[in-house]
């Protein structure tokens, strides 16, 4: 690692730190219905919005309720998204001429259930498969629309923990309102322009054509792509304009850009434990859980950064260069960008999948094995490392659960959390999100790394004529661990809603895409809804008072005890499969095998 | 429940137009007014042609030319087609390459050079010896396949070639080199660079080329 490249990460680190708390007290006055400085601009838009959805507001939902409205919220515009992806033939903005051909039944079910879950993975090539309305209008709303429910659940979490005796959870559709017009739109319009000085394109050109120095010919796509990019980061969904993501020059030109991605990643999530320790009305709650994620959060990118930095041996041995110097970046480049280098490609990797973004500065499928590895156990946790927004701190809030219950039967005492008994349901509703990721993560992979499906299958039809025709392993890109890998990450990812990929992977035939798009769903709804029922059971409990035996959730001890948990879930869940993977691939790199 | 379903479809309606294409026309409104350049992708222009973009890179071949990184973008920085290998440290294909010969004779079209390759032909191509130690960007493919910049280590190693090919001192080379090396932005972020396709337009300005006629490049108004 260089001097250089821990610094940017402190820096980096230094800023979320700065912007937590202003950013979490905004949330938690937008969220209690105070009246801001944007009221005069915004209140009007959102009483309008009330009105033509005949919203009333004042309506505080049972977590059934609460359920109900974000399921039909989901499937609303998941079906709308299928809808105008299988009609962007005939829809304007469409230089290109992209239709259905492109955009098969199999691919719109895989891209509309990837939007609305904020996942944001991509079976396709954006630049030869949607149209630019398709990307705005059909993909790009959902990245809205997801993140703002997102931000709901955690909401409905947090008031159920903070409430007594009501039951209630608050209102799905004024917190969704609320999180679009003054969170995600006054910081999206900034930060717009912000990416479109530094280079991102904002236009509805169609491609140009460029007569290069040399005299050949360049077809350049181009794009709405700055309104696009911004949310992409801030909603912690992911989904490029351009194949490459944000490794794109027209995406992410420049380093400020890129710290500026990164910041807008963590921002939300970041918030959210301070929105959450102001809520419950004890700061320190928060900080606690934020000093969690930001152990781990350290942990990985200090690792990353350190074996990308030593690269692969089996380059160096070709009188490569691999330390550092002033004028070059050493290390391992397949798949980095110049002026990404080592650092900024370490930083985005770790945060991209701490959080459940999924943007890619660099491609994941070319890091060092153990490089690959932070990422794909960084997904493996549940993607709780600030996480995903909203996603993030319910799912931390589960493992919260999970630590007390562990505590409990440590010291044979009920627990309880914030004042909440924490008690069979609750364990329970706790634990069968972790079970469903593990039986979808796991189950998914093992069927693909051993399914031959019938050589004329039109499920999947890829690769050459050979004895293997209609193997699902067919589609890979790579030999031996990391071709399990590229499979164990992409259901990795799906499930955990995450997006990015070990891209090498061949996703879009019929099965990746129904198997991925079930993964995604079944990640997002069967750990939403378990949460919002724990919601409505903890509202409708009273407190109890703290006592002697109260096992304190906001010292150093519990940040200590909520590490080992989720580390332990994931490790002890998935080690075996990890082993295959990259501990397996390191070994042999180091010893020059080739596949 | 009825309730909600309407409120849902309603709120579907509501957000998409509001976020799906509200925001973006009034993004691109502002964008077309305070950054016309690189709202439209940064393009330059030469004799009112478009020779490329000063974010994407770009093929160069010839001896008097900086040349960019090896992409994986189509054939070849296909700015349409964005991609990388993805082919892992343990691949046999990324380092080896794949060298194939069809029945008649001719190459594969499934062909690929290895690190291995891409590092011989570095070291031919820069009359280097075959033990010189190269930038690992030089032989390596970037994520995008666009990559416009090289690493200051590489440009300096292809000075000599370009000097010789332009009849020109290598000194003067190095120099404009050094003209366009640029630091971290604010002197902290991202890596020292070296724009590739900038670079040859200044060449192509400043130092005669015996093959190529210098195109004229109209100044860009944006600046980074």
């Amino acid at each position: 690692m260089t001097t250089n490249g821990v610094l940017q990460v402190l820096v980096f680190f230094g800023l979320v730190l700065l912007l937590t708390r202003p950013v979490g007290t905004w949330m938690a006055r937008v969220f209690d219905g105070e009246r801001t400085w944007l009221h005069p601009a915004l209140a009007p838009v959102e009483r309008l919005s009330y009105r033509i959805c005949r919203v009333d507001p004042r309506e505080d939902m049972k977590w059934t309720t609460y359920a109900g409205a974000l399921i039909a919220f989901s499937l609303a515009g998941m079906l709308l998204s299928y809808a105008l992806l299988r009609l962007q033939g005939i829809l304007p903005l469409n230089p290109q001429g992209l239709g259905a051909k492109e955009m098969t039944p199999d691919l719109a079910f895989n891209t509309a259930a990837s939007f609305t879950t904020n996942t944001n993975w991509q079976s396709y090539v954006p630049e030869t498969t949607v149209s630019y309305f398709s990307n705005m209008v059909s993909l790009a709303a959902h990245n809205w629309m997801s993140a703002c429910s997102g931000i709901a659940v955690a909401l409905a979490l947090t008031r159920g923990l903070a409430r007594r005796q009501s039951g209630r959870i608050g209102n799905f559709w004024v917190d969704v309102t609320r999180s679009m017009l003054y969170l995600l739109l006054p910081i999206s319009i900034v930060g717009a322009l912000l990416m479109v000085w530094q280079g991102v394109p904002q236009n509805f050109d169609p491609s140009t054509v460029a007569h290069t120095v040399e005299g050949g010919t360049q077809t350049i796509a181009q794009g709405p792509v700055a309104s696009q990019e911004i949310i992409k980061e801030l909603g912690t969904n992911g989904g490029g304009f351009f194949n490459a993501n944000s490794a794109h020059p027209y995406e992410n030109p420049t380093p400020i850009t890129n710290l500026f991605q990164v910041l807008c990643i963590f921002l939300i999530p970041a918030g959210l434990t301070s929105t959450f320790g102001r809520m419950v009305g004890n700061t320190r709650q928060g900080w606690t859980l934020f000093a969690a994620m930001s152990v781990m959060f350290l942990l990985g990118v200090f690792t990353l950064m350190h074996y990308e930095q030593l690269g692969n041996p089996n380059v160096a041995r070709l009188g490569v260069v691999s330390h550092a110097g002033p004028r070059q970046p050493g290390g391992n480049m397949e798949g980095k960008e110049t002026r990404f280098g080592i650092a900024n490609s370490a930083l985005f990797a770790t945060v991209t999948t701490d959080a459940s973004c999924g943007a890619v500065n660099s491609m994941h499928d070319s890091f060092t094995p153990i490089g690959g590895l932070v990422p794909l156990a960084n997904i493996l946790t549940g993607e709780v490392i600030f996480g995903g927004v909203g996603a993030g701190l319910y799912g931390m809030l589960m493992y919260a659960i999970l630590a007390v219950f562990i505590a409990g039967l440590m010291v044979g005492r009920t627990p309880e959390y914030l004042g909440k008994k924490i008690e069979q349901h609750e364990v329970k509703m706790a634990m069968l999100p972790v079970l469903v990721l593990a039986a979808s993560i796991l189950g998914f992979s093992a069927l693909s790394a051993n399914l031959g499906l019938p050589a004329q299958s039109a499920m999947n039809r890829v690769g050459a004529d050979g004895p293997f025709l209609g193997s699902t392993f067919n589609n890979l890109n790579n030999g031996g661990p990391h071709g399990l890998t590229e499979t164990f990450y992409a259901f990795a990812s799906a499930t955990g809603n995450n997006g990015s990929a070990f891209a090498g992977i061949t996703a879009n035939t019929p099965y990746y895409n129904l198997m991925l798009a079930l993964a995604m769903l079944a990640g997002r709804f069967l750990m939403i809804i378990p949460l919002l029922a724990i919601a409505g059971s903890l509202s409708a409990k009273k407190s109890v008072p703290a006592s002697a035996g109260t096992f304190p959730t906001d010292s150093p001890t519990f940040v200590v005890l909520l590490i080992g948990v989720v580390v332990i879930v994931g490790a002890l869940t998935f080690f075996p499969a990890l082993a295959l993977g990259p501990v397996v691939e390191h070994l042999q790199m180091r010893s020059g095998v080739l596949y | 429940m009825f309730r909600q379903i309407v409120s849902a479809v309603a709120m579907v309606v509501v957000m998409t137009v509001l976020t799906g294409v509200l925001f973006p026309l009034g993004i691109t409104a502002m964008a077309q007014v305070f950054f016309p350049f690189q709202a439209h992708g940064s393009l330059l222009k030469a004799g009112g042609r478009v020779v490329g973009s000063r974010l994407i890179g770009q093929n160069f071949s010839r001896a008097a030319y900086f040349h960019s990184r090896p992409s994986a973008a189509g054939n070849g920085y296909d700015a349409s087609n964005s991609g990388g290998t993805n082919l892992g440290p343990t691949s046999l294909k990324l380092i080896r390459g794949v060298h194939l010969k069809r029945k008649d004779g001719s190459d594969d079209p499934g062909n690929f050079d290895g690190i291995a390759d891409l590092a011989s032909a570095y070291r031919a191509e820069n009359g280097l010896d075959s033990t010189a130690l190269l930038p690992a960007d030089a032989v390596a493919r970037s994520p995008s396949g666009l990559d416009p910049e090289i690493s200051p280590e590489n440009a300096q190693l292809q000075c000599a070639r370009v000097a010789r090919a332009r009849g020109v001192g290598a000194e003067l080379v190095r120099r404009l080199v050094q003209a366009h090396t640029r630091g971290r932005q604010l002197g902290l972020l991202g890596e020292p660079r070296v724009n590739v396709l900038e670079l040859n337009l200044e060449l192509d300005r400043g130092i005669r080329s015996p093959r190529v006629a210098a195109p004229a490049v109209r100044n860009s108004k944006g600046s980074l």
